[in-house]
């Protein structure tokens, strides 16, 4: 777990056992517990999604501490309502297993719970940190090996920073056009 | 599409506005742009795919007309917000450097709040200044006097606008911030089989690889037809259109086919998230039911921030009606039946879970017709019991196109200068219509904007 101004080490552990539940990955080490190790490749945790969280753009910062609150207040909850006996030395959302964390990201995220755009923009952040980057310049995030970007196969620019395709096209008709375009091009 | 009546049983549409009498104003447009038409050298290999796919399922597809310079376009599919190169035909490139050539001031990053009238029957327009960087940051407020106002802050800003002014302006017709339409929008991802597309379409970019070109294009390229027939029943029309969004705002709704779990989040998400470059978005414009209320309008602005740019909540309410979800059905059925034939692919609509409905062309808020219980503006786009108001964004347009509205809007806010002419010149404002076209440049222009740092002007691009 890395250290996050502003956050303690438990706070920081619940948002990133959230932001691994919405994009999943493999276990940072042995003693990783935010990070369930449910998929293989970095995830939206080794994407940077606390940091994207943490950003001042974002505008979440100011309201992490609670949201992590939230987030244990709810796995509490679920935990006695399911009859589990979480682990107390984690938070409580660390505590679920992997499939009681997505039951109840389901839970928070379905239409109709109170709290539904909070999580969802929770959710947000955590998916744009594994397939944009969006913490870092696009560049800089493809010269680390962003896994996301890496992962979902986004072709690096030029090296002066910049993404041409010079070759984009079969260059050969492909279908019969509508019997009723215009001169302009345009549907009659 | 002019003689739509959506749900309220007479044509929502000025009968002035038919296809034929807005003909030369779209003319203007497309030469004011310019707009030309599109080649088969001209669509991008996502734009390929579908149209390939279209053809495979015996329907027609057509390259779509756009306002792009090719020889500037670099492909790198960038342009949601703005264009680094130039090659994106925008308003910065002729409208916008035509008016300031004639005198028009702009000011970026002024957030117009409420309009007022003068002690004298003009108007003042009151506007706070916003940070160049967080917006959420109020640096300055003013107030600028005016004979003629026209609002264009789009169709999800202008009612709240006109809303917040109805305390110095008296009641505001029914109809601003009602009737809100998005212009019918839905999206569906495909996942395409590389193999199929090669073996059923006969595709091959000669590189080794069929399609994995996501990434690649210009947004819209091609687009299918076959639905846009007038005969049809009302709320069973649309346009399909390959399109394309980066990631984040282009990945986050859409779902796994056939997951077990959460279908847009979790493990099956970041399966499908791992062919990214095999995706083909497709894009549903239809006829949806002008269902959007606007409710009361947000301190400042048109929304609540919540970033610094990106996130906010306004107060619009969009509940799908029957009609809206018909024609979606549709449109979502039409969609599998061209992309699924033959393996070619898997395919979901964008989960409405999430954020309820979306669109990224607003319409209607604001809208035109000759009904005052239904309509804000009267066929002049003034605004109604309030002389000297004019709309002609998004919102002044009825309801759904069934295609991208821009090239309407546009048409509807040339047809509208006649009309502010002559309204400047009956309250003395020394004017005429001339009827010139913007010159077209190939450079934007830098524009001035205020720092928060001190007030020191700064120069930044205006893209």
């Amino acid at each position: 777990m890395d250290d996050f101004e502003g956050l303690s080490a438990d706070q920081v552990m619940t948002l990133e056992a959230y932001a691994d539940t919405i994009i999943p990955g493999e276990r940072r080490g042995p003693t990783d517990r935010a990070v369930a190790g449910a998929a293989d490749g970095g995830g939206a945790v080794a994407s940077g999604a606390v940091e994207l969280m943490l950003s001042p753009e974002g505008g979440l910062a100011g309201v992490l501490d609670s949201l992590a609150e939230g987030l244990n207040e709810h796995a509490r909850d679920y935990a006695a309502r399911t009859g589990l006996d979480p682990d107390p030395a984690v938070p409580p959302f660390v505590a679920l297993e992997f499939a009681d964390r997505v039951a109840l990201a389901q839970e928070l995220l379905g239409p109709g719970h109170p709290e539904q755009d909070l999580w969802v923009a929770l959710a947000m952040f955590s998916t744009m940190a594994w397939d944009t980057g969006a913490h870092m310049h696009t560049v800089d995030a493809m010269a680390a090996g962003h896994p996301g970007l890496t992962a979902m196969g986004f072709m690096p620019p030029d090296p002066d920073g910049v993404w041409r395709f010079p070759r984009f096209s079969y260059g050969r008709a492909l279908a019969a056009l509508h019997p009723r375009t215009t001169p302009r091009g345009d549907p009659q | 599409m002019f003689d739509r009546q959506g749900s309220i049983g007479r044509r929502m549409w000025p009968k002035s506005i038919t296809r034929e009498s807005l003909d030369p104003w779209y003319d203007r447009v497309a030469e004011a742009l310019p707009i030309t038409r599109g080649g088969w050298d001209d669509v991008t290999y996502a734009g390929g795919v579908f149209a390939a796919a279209c053809h495979h399922a015996g329907r027609t597809a057509n390259p779509v007309a756009a306002a792009i310079d090719t020889d500037l376009c670099t492909n790198c599919n960038w342009m949601m917000s703005g264009c680094r190169f130039d090659a994106k035909r925008s308003l910065l490139l002729n409208y916008l450097p035509a008016a300031v050539d004639h005198g028009a001031q702009i000011r970026p990053l002024h957030e117009v709040q409420r309009i007022e009238r003068s002690a004298d029957g003009d108007f003042l327009v009151h506007y706070t200044v916003v940070d160049p960087v967080d917006y959420r940051v109020r640096v300055d407020a003013g107030a600028i006097e005016a004979k003629i106002v026209v609002v264009a802050a789009g169709a999800a800003a202008t009612p709240v606008i006109l809303q917040r002014s109805e305390q110095t302006l008296g009641a505001m017709p029914y109809a601003v911030g009602r009737y809100f339409s998005g212009n019918g929008e839905r999206l569906n991802t495909a996942i395409l089989d590389e193999d199929r597309v090669r073996d059923v379409l006969g595709l091959d970019r000669g590189d080794g690889l069929a399609y994995a070109a996501n990434q690649i294009g210009r947004g819209p390229s091609a687009a299918s037809w076959d639905r846009l027939d007038g005969s049809l029943p009302e709320f069973s029309r649309y346009s399909l259109e390959q399109l394309y969004f980066p990631p984040g705002f282009g990945t986050i709704l859409a779902q796994a086919p056939g997951a077990e779990g959460p279908s847009w989040f979790g493990v099956e998400k970041k399966e499908i998230l791992r062919r990214w470059q095999s995706w083909l978005t497709i894009f549903i414009m239809s006829e949806d039911d002008n269902e959007g209320v606007f409710g009361p309008p947000p301190s400042t602005g048109n929304a609540d921030r919540i970033s610094m740019q990106m996130l906010s909540r306004g107060n619009l309410r969009y509940e799908p009606s029957a009609n809206t979800k018909h024609g979606w059905a549709l449109a979502d059925a039409d969609i599998r039946d061209i992309l699924e034939r033959d393996g070619l692919s898997r395919v979901m609509p964008w989960t409405n879970e999430v954020i309820g409905a979306y669109t990224v062309h607003p319409l209607a808020s604001c809208r035109m017709g000759d009904d005052p219980r239904t309509s804000a503006l009267d066929e002049t786009n003034e605004l109604r019991d309030h002389p000297g108001i004019f709309v002609t964004d998004g919102s002044a347009v009825p309801g759904a196109l069934t295609v991208n509205p821009a090239f309407t809007i546009a048409a509807i806010a040339e047809r509208a200068v006649p009309n502010i002419v002559r309204a400047a010149q009956a309250r003395g404002v020394d004017v005429r219509y001339l009827g010139w076209l913007p010159p077209a440049a190939r450079v934007s222009r830098e524009a001035p904007v205020t720092s928060s740092a001190g007030g020191v002007p700064v120069t930044v691009r205006s893209v």
